[in-house]
């Protein structure tokens, strides 16, 4: 799927061309004890890149992220998965600077959008953030009506000069969320008054509404049943003809289903990342190939 | 035998009693299992029998207290000699507290006399034989509530389901005790109101211009008639309250923010109790505060523009009124604020607004029911605040919006109404009922309409 590209780690690279990917026993896997990324963590044609980014809480007290080092591709959808407290909703969180927000945060390393380094002190996080939009794990729609809702966003970004123009973007906005028809006869109703389904998917309608390049989504469909399940990941399909998304889940299947790659995380470390075919087919790691057969997580 | 240690003893009789139910319980299953075949835990057997013992008791207490007075004193009225008896009823009156004085030791007015000594006695005589009764009566229902339960108590009996109850018809008796109390407090100012309004006409006082409550109490005294329009004092409330709710509200609401949304959490950690304790400094510190600092300040620098300010001034009295409710106002909108849920900031970030734009458009709307809440108490605050304005604000009703005069508001009046010796049937001094009952009602009024508010908020939004 993806040319060879530069080596990370030398150790790992030997190893994968030491075991060829399919067929292997288990006991060719990478020792569960090796903490090193297993896999092509970069692409050539990326959209962010981060490098050896570290993350610590509580002023350096504790360490959640430790020396990741990973690529997301331009519409590519990439799924991070992990057990609970592995850091991968941390490490999204820190894509577009939402950990600026946490109280004794601090973040290192290199993340890049496109060539831009967003850590850099000269960066204005505000327009980053509308850059690089954000899903979250449980709906949270403004206590707004639905077509504030989605015009709140362009309206302070100054992408709409008049009513006719929100008008129209609001309806577009909806449309590509798939939501326009069941909410078109009721936009000044609150969005708090939406189901569980429709609400997130008004959110990544007002989301997309100030017409991001990447979107990150921590678990957006863990509040969901699984018909909206269904409609979101359909979405998400569609979303990635025009964006880079990554998306935290902690349904392997879901990730089987909408991501072309998948990284594993564990305990603050990034185990293996590979195309997503392989990491539930034939995975390189120990951990990984545990943690997918439901050793453990 | 006083009615203090029968009620301790009651008390005692009622914890004996819950030791000695817990321990009927264990003993009944002993032997066959234990606690656990008993329908409920040991302790709402012990539970069950001290609230059989307290509860009728406790009635009995209260109820005996209420008529004891009022029995003894019939039964040692029918003692006293003729010629005292035929006295009429307000002197009679006299007499019997004579009585009571000599009882509890205190001087009494007239001389004492052979007939009054032995009418105390006998008054002393029937409390001591009512108290010992009382006390008899209690034991022996304690006593007799026990064993009666002693017998009863089985592994089937329905011990918590009993005592359950009990505590719900408790919960009840508590809330309605707070109602009727309302009530009572609204009905005794509605009966001295109508006995005021029989007085002054309704519109007199509810569109007069002009107060001045002094009358002539004799006929060759000097003195005005009186003029009883409420207008002005309320306008004095009105300035006073807006005065320091311009100063309160912002002053209070951004501190808020600030503490909620900007301030890291070891400055919160200290600024917060600090705030607080402006709410913990007594009303009448901040009326010499007031008087003495703020008002000298105001009436001196106006002077140097030029303007002719009284010593007394309304803006003296609403501005350190305001200085006062600002903790009211900046504790209940922080923790309003604080509620608002992290996820709406996040939503708000991550779609690239700066922190004041995610505070003014997406938590402070979020917020507004909670923080017009604590609006609404501080303006209850502040129309209800006394010591300030006595201090500060002076006496004189001028009809006036101009905040650099000497105002009066209702509460004060009411307390200049009612302070010294007052006969109690003059409009002078009904006037004060009435003018409680009207602040009452417009108290009343802005919660309603505050109610709506907040509602129909709510109604939109959640």
């Amino acid at each position: 799927m993806y040319q060879a590209s530069e080596t990370i780690n030398h150790k790992v690279e030997t190893k994968m061309t030491e075991n060829p990917l399919p067929g292997k026993r288990k006991s060719q896997l990478v020792d569960r004890n090796v903490r090193e990324t297993v896999g092509q963590a970069k692409v050539p044609n990326f959209r962010m890149r981060c490098e050896n980014v570290n993350v610590y809480y509580q002023f350096g007290e504790k360490k959640a992220i430790n020396n990741v080092t990973l690529d997301i591709g331009k519409n590519e959808v990439i799924a991070m998965i992990g057990p609970s407290g592995c850091g991968k909703s941390t490490f999204i969180r820190c894509l577009n600077r939402m950990n600026d927000t946490i109280e004794g945060c601090r973040v290192e390393g290199t993340i890049l959008l496109d060539d831009t380094d967003i850590y850099d002190k000269k960066i204005d996080v505000v327009p980053l953030r509308a850059r690089i939009g954000m899903v979250f794990q449980k709906p949270n729609p403004f206590p707004k009506s639905i077509y504030d809702n989605i015009a709140y966003g362009p309206k302070i970004h100054g992408l709409v000069q008049n009513r006719q123009e929100t008008d129209e973007l609001v309806e577009q906005s909806l449309k590509r969320a798939g939501l326009w028809n069941e909410v078109k006869d009721r936009l000044t109703q609150p969005g708090t008054g939406l189901s569980g389904g429709q609400q997130q998917r008004l959110c990544i309608a007002r989301t997309i509404a100030v017409n991001p390049e990447v979107i990150l989504m921590d678990e957006p469909c863990s509040a969901l049943d699984p018909i909206a399940t269904a409609v979101i990941e359909d979405l998400i399909d569609e979303l990635k003809k025009e964006y880079s998304i990554a998306i935290v889940t902690h349904s392997m299947q879901q990730a089987s289903r909408v991501s072309q790659r998948t990284a594993f995380f564990h305990m603050g470390d990034l185990i293996e990342i590979g195309p997503t075919d392989q990491i539930f087919l034939s995975p390189l790691h120990q951990l990984t190939n545990d943690y997918i057969t439901g050793r453990f997580g | 035998m006083t009615p203090t240690y029968i009620l301790i003893i009651l008390l005692l009789l009622s914890t004996a009693g819950y030791y000695l139910g817990r321990r009927r319980a264990l003993a009944v299953v002993e032997g066959t299992g234990g606690p656990k075949v008993l329908h409920s835990r040991p302790v709402y057997y012990g539970a069950l029998t001290a609230l059989w013992c307290a509860v009728p008791t406790l009635f009995i207490f209260s109820f005996w207290l209420v008529c004891e007075s009022t029995v003894i004193t019939d039964m040692v009225l029918s003692k006293l000699p003729e010629t005292i008896q035929s006295l009429p009823a307000d002197r009679l009156n006299l007499v019997m507290n004579d009585i009571k004085n000599l009882v509890n030791g205190n001087i009494v007015s007239g001389e004492e006399n052979a007939d009054l000594q032995a009418a105390a006695d006998y008054y002393q005589y029937l409390r001591s034989l009512s108290q010992g009764a009382l006390f008899v009566l209690i034991s022996v229902i304690c006593i007799g509530a026990v064993s009666i339960l002693q017998n009863r108590i089985r592994p089937e009996l329905r011990a918590r389901n009993h005592v359950e109850r009990v505590i719900y018809y408790i919960l009840i008796a508590c809330s309605v005790l707070a109602i009727f109390t309302t009530i009572g407090i609204v009905l005794s100012v509605l009966y001295e109101s109508i006995r005021f309004f029989k007085i002054i006409p309704v519109q007199d006082f509810l569109f007069g211009l002009k107060w001045s409550p002094q009358t002539a109490i004799r006929a060759d005294q000097v003195g005005s008639s009186g003029a009883f329009g409420a207008i002005p004092v309320f306008i004095g409330t009105l300035l006073v309250s807006a005065i320091a709710m311009i100063v309160a509200v912002p002053v209070g609401l951004m501190s808020a923010i600030y503490l909620s949304e900007y301030a890291n959490r070891k400055f919160r950690a200290y600024a917060k109790p600090l705030l607080e304790i402006l709410a913990g400094i007594p009303t009448v510190v901040y009326g010499f505060f007031a008087a003495l600092v703020v008002a000298p300040v105001i009436r001196d620098s106006g002077a140097l523009m030029g303007l002719d300010i009284s010593s007394e001034s309304a803006m003296a009295a609403g501005l350190v009124m305001g200085v006062m409710i600002i903790p009211f106002v900046s504790s209940l909108s922080d923790d309003v604020i604080n509620a608002v849920p992290q996820a709406l900031r996040d939503g708000a970030l991550s779609l690239g607004s700066t922190q004041s734009e995610t505070i003014r458009h997406i938590v402070l709307p979020a917020a507004l029911p909670g923080i017009v809440g604590g609006v609404l108490l501080a303006v209850s605050r502040a129309i209800g605040e006394t010591m300030i304005v006595v201090m500060a604000a002076g006496l004189s009703a001028n009809l006036t919006l101009n905040p650099l005069k000497t105002v009066t508001t209702v509460t004060v009046q009411i307390v200049t109404l009612l302070v010294g010796d007052q006969e109690f049937d003059s409009p002078k001094t009904l006037a004060a009922f009435a003018l409680g009952l009207l602040l009452f009602v417009v108290t009343l009024i802005l919660n309603v309409i505050a109610l709506y508010v907040v509602r129909k908020y709510r109604e939109q939004y959640e």
